[in-house]
């Protein structure tokens, strides 16, 4: 049934594409109207899920910690064990990889790990709920086809979000490296490994090959973490839209699926963040 | 898989997140865990601290204990031996009490027995002189026989 399949199809599209803003002549526009906006449109949905998750999770940690440092050696409750546990697991990780002195890396890897992982957990709120609500609203109160309003709740299927947090990291990695080895060193260590010989001349013929893999090695680390978790949740969020579609099935199917997909979640987090500490250990580590 | 501004603003919502994290949510938290941390760590160090002292003390109030044990058992012969001593000391005292007293009553009774052995003597020095006077009345001469009499008084 070619009217069927279409359906289905454009059911899965509307899943996947997020709420677009740009300016068009002047004047904000949203969604189709944004098509030829190219770069520069912003994906709103994107944006407000993964600043509303970063906030709420600011907001508890910093509620956990105001009550801290009210009273350090007071009994602490349930959730103040609880974050407490998340900064212990967080700082244990971080000891355990990253020998510098650094005052950034551990909150760093405790964002990321927290904010990651509420990001991902969106994935497991059923996938029509949300995109359905938003299109009752959008047609309700804005008088925009549902079909017309775009809602993908989960920002880490969106590239946009781990590209930019692979791309902070990758600020960091440089800034690392020069911090700790200065720019001179740097370079050094971009043209003088991994082939190394004590003829100046054979050395100077070397520079390129080396240039090109260090070069290669080094943004290969970003590309990786960004994709990796993009992946990871794109493809998780792609099984739950097409269980969704398949009627009355879905329901022991969706159950396994979402079951395995907690792993997911927690471990792509834990992943992205482990990445983060390792290659920052990297970057400020003098070894070569 | 577009990128487009939205990668810009991701890029600065996650850079505040850091910061804010780093400022105001990791420190306080940190503090609070090591000082709690501290906190367990001297309560523990001070638990091994009590126990040792504990048993030190135990140590100490059985070996004073042993102490005064042999002590009061000293004290006790001490006095089993003073009683011994006095008790010896009192039969002493009273043996020669005893001595004394039957010694000085001896002495009483023989002087009283001396003395009355003088006055018999003397009664019967002058009863036998009354006797023989009654006898001898007519012929003898109190005078001149007194020599004989002074003899047999002295007999007697």
């Amino acid at each position: 049934m070619a009217a069927g399949e279409s359906n289905i199809s454009s059911h899965i599209q509307h899943h996947l594409t997020n709420a677009k803003m740009c300016t068009v002549d002047g004047s904000v526009a949203f969604n189709k109207a944004c098509s030829e906006a190219g770069f520069w449109v912003l994906h709103i949905d994107s944006l407000a899920w993964s600043i509303g998750l970063g906030i709420l999770f600011l907001w508890l940690f910093r509620i956990a910690a105001v009550k801290a440092s009210r009273d350090q050696l007071a009994v602490p409750g349930k959730f103040q064990c609880f974050v407490e546990l998340l900064v212990e697991f967080v700082d244990s990780n971080v000891k355990s990889t990253f020998y510098g002195n650094s005052k950034l890396i551990a909150p760093l890897a405790l964002t990321i790990f927290v904010w990651v992982f509420l990001m991902n957990l969106m994935d497991l709120v059923p996938v029509d709920v949300l995109p359905a609500l938003a299109g009752w609203i959008g047609f309700t109160f804005f008088g925009v086809e549902s079909q017309n309003v775009y809602m993908k709740i989960v920002p880490t299927t969106d590239i946009n979000t781990t590209a930019a947090l692979a791309m902070g990291v990758f600020v960091l990695m440089i800034g690392y490296s020069i911090k700790i080895k200065g720019v001179v060193g740097f370079i050094k260590e971009l043209t003088l490994h991994p082939f190394h010989a004590k003829n100046v001349v054979v050395q100077a013929l070397l520079v390129p090959f080396n240039l090109l893999l260090e070069v290669l090695a080094l943004i290969t680390k970003p590309f990786s973490l960004a994709l990796r978790l993009y992946g990871n949740l794109y493809a998780g969020e792609m099984i739950f839209i097409l269980i969704g579609i398949i009627g009355l099935l879905q329901l022991p199917l969706h159950f396994i699926w979402a079951v395995f997909h907690i792993l997911v979640i927690v471990l792509q987090a834990f992943v992205f963040m482990m990445l983060t500490i390792v290659y920052l250990s990297m970057a400020s580590a003098d070894n070569h | 898989m577009n990128l487009t501004l939205t990668i810009i603003g991701q890029m600065i919502a996650f850079a505040v997140f850091v910061v804010f994290c780093m400022k105001f949510v990791w420190p306080p938290l940190m503090d609070a865990i090591e000082a709690r941390q501290k906190k367990i760590a001297d309560g523990l160090a001070a638990t091994d601290r009590a126990e040792k002292d504990l048993a030190l003390a135990q140590d100490k109030a059985k070996d004073q204990l042993k102490d005064a044990k042999a002590h009061a058992a000293e004290i006790i012969e001490q006095a089993k031996k003073r009683e011994a001593k006095m008790i010896d000391e009192a039969i002493a005292k009273a043996n020669a009490e005893r001595e004394h007293i039957l010694a000085q009553a001896k002495a009483e009774v023989d002087a009283e027995r001396i003395r009355a052995r003088e006055e018999l003597r003397k009664q019967v020095a002058s009863l036998a002189v009354a006797g023989a006077e009654r006898i001898l009345q007519r012929s003898i001469d109190e005078a001149a026989h007194s020599d004989i009499l002074e003899k047999l008084v002295a007999e007697l």
